[in-house]
């Protein structure tokens, strides 16, 4: 019964590929359109053989890695500052709501003149798309902090940073964490687009080579990479969820 | 907003290192409670009207009333949770500010704490003492569990241990037993009264029953639409038997002057 479960979240993946699989074979799908799975694993192989695809991983991980940092550190901080004391909340909030609704990627054409076409630009846009799942989620933690617990925390001596150590910030943190996997699924997005703009190596730049060259196998190869980080990514947002919140019985 | 410096309880805190030895706690005197006109609005609903109540040290009363006729507040107040809009509040003779803890009808712990943590919050140097404290409720071995993993009445005993470690002289309870079980609650009483026993702190207790308020208290104060409407005393020898007779005539007349209020046996109760 426990093997059974464990196996089944991959069982309608593989059904799809090898339904896939013998479609191609059959000739039902033009290898244009779609390439069949079996040259898809070998241009990955050959892919990962010459060590091409390392490197654009490597980058592409890089940017997504410091990207995220910058945005969602940035993101946490102001948060926490507009959550816990009213007068950022009515200096900054209304101006970030404003910024908020303007779509990162609707911001390239400007990035690209402020920036160039360099890494800057590409840190630039997936900083703005990480940063606003991170501030209105740790806002929210924060307002929504359970006013009991805090009164009981006061009765009991705790004030300044203790209460907001023990109380406030735990009482935040399932929220917190919310927005750090939303934007962990959100860089992977952005990071595609990002990588368009005259990238010299990632995945976005390896796919939209292949493109060019009608390599339909090596394009689907970069998707299935995103699919993978993306899946990774979730991964270690669980997992953080898990650690964090081990008190939680919804997290166990 | 909340961040603040602000504390109704300034002192008398035990020291952060304190811990004690030998298995009996420390005796300490509970402190005596005055009220004098005391007044609280909420908009232009007044919810106390000139309350006059006034505790020895040691002493246990219970406030009873029906819901929204203003126990809460009252105690609310007391604890300095609420300001008092008139009159004053008196805890303890002198200038030394006496040690004040409150019982919720929730446990209110923190869930991301420790059972063992949660009793030492505000004194986190004195784990040792913590542990001794939450033997005394029957919980030693659950030192190291999460609040979310016990039940109803446990996360309560917890909540007395947190209160017990501050060595309270004024302990306020706020319908702690309300949500509990029938057999639960029973235990509950009397391990709150049996600690009180040996404690000898002060102590409030606000509760819409009427029998937990005989067995627990020396005296049962009745609050009707923000006055105190009757004080009445409990003679009866303690542990008390809730099948005893006379238990069972002072609940029944407590019971039927709450319930009709204007029977013509009131003025014969209240003299």
């Amino acid at each position: 019964m426990k093997k059974q479960s464990a196996w089944a979240p991959w069982v309608l993946p593989v059904l799809l590929i090898a339904l896939w699989q013998v479609s191609s074979q059959l000739g039902w799908l033009s290898s244009r359109v779609l390439p069949e799975p079996w040259a898809v694993a070998k241009a990955f192989w050959t892919l990962a053989v010459s060590g091409e695809l390392w490197t654009h991983l490597r980058t592409s991980l890089w940017r997504a890695a410091s990207g995220f940092a910058i945005g969602a550190g940035l993101g946490l901080a102001l948060g926490l500052l507009t959550g816990s004391f009213h007068r950022a909340e009515t200096l900054l909030d209304t101006t970030l709501q404003m910024i908020r609704n303007i779509p990162a990627l609707a911001l390239i054409p400007l990035v690209i003149l402020w920036f160039g076409i360099d890494e800057t630009a590409k840190l630039f846009l997936l900083a703005v798309g990480v940063f606003f799942p991170v501030y209105l989620n740790t806002f929210h933690g924060i307002r929504s902090a359970d006013q009991g617990l805090i009164e009981m925390a006061r009765s009991y001596g705790l004030s300044g940073w203790p209460l907001y150590r023990d109380v406030i910030l735990p009482a935040a943190l399932p929220s917190i964490l919310v927005g750090v996997r939303f934007s962990l699924g959100l860089v992977w997005v952005l990071l595609i687009v990002a990588e368009t703009i005259s990238a010299q190596a990632g995945i976005g730049y390896m796919t939209m080579n292949a493109r060019e060259f009608l390599q339909t196998d090596v394009v689907l190869v970069g998707i299935l990479l995103y699919a993978l980080l993306g899946k990774l990514a979730d991964l270690v947002s669980r997992g953080m969820e898990k650690h964090f919140l081990r008190w939680n019985p919804a997290y166990r | 907003m909340f961040i603040s410096t602000a504390l109704f309880d300034t002192g008398a805190l035990p020291r952060e290192g304190a811990t004690w030895t030998a298995a009996q706690p420390p005796r300490r005197q509970g402190v005596s409670l005055e009220l004098d006109q005391v007044s609280k609005s909420f908009g232009s609903r007044q919810v106390l009207k000139e309350v006059q109540l006034a505790l020895a040290p040691g002493e246990f009363v219970a406030v009873v009333g029906r819901s929204g006729c203003g126990k809460s507040t009252l105690l609310r107040a007391i604890a300095g949770l609420e300001t008092a809009e008139q009159g004053s509040i008196a805890v303890g003779k002198g200038s030394i500010a006496a040690s004040i803890r409150i019982m919720f009808q929730e446990a209110r712990l923190l869930p991301w704490k420790t059972v063992l943590e949660n009793v030492a919050i505000g004194l986190p140097r004195s784990l040792n003492a913590a542990a001794a404290t939450l033997a005394t409720v029957g919980l030693a071995e659950r030192a190291n569990d999460w609040p979310a993993e016990l039940s109803g009445g446990q996360r309560q005993r917890v909540a007395l241990a947190r209160a017990l470690l501050h060595e309270p002289q004024l302990l306020l309870l706020d319908e702690p037993l309300g949500a509990l079980d029938a057999l639960t609650r029973i235990e509950m009483q009397q391990l709150i009264e049996s600690l009180w026993l040996s404690r000898g702190f002060t102590a409030v207790l606000v509760t819409h029953d009427v029998q937990e308020a005989i067995a627990l208290a020396d005296r049962v104060v009745l609050i009707e639409e923000g006055r105190i409407t009757l004080d009445l005393k409990v003679d009866l020898p303690r542990p008390r038997a809730r099948g005893n007779a006379a238990f069972a005539a002072l609940e029944q007349r407590l019971l039927s002057r709450i319930l009709n209020r204007t029977t013509a046996t009131d003025a014969a109760i209240a003299a």
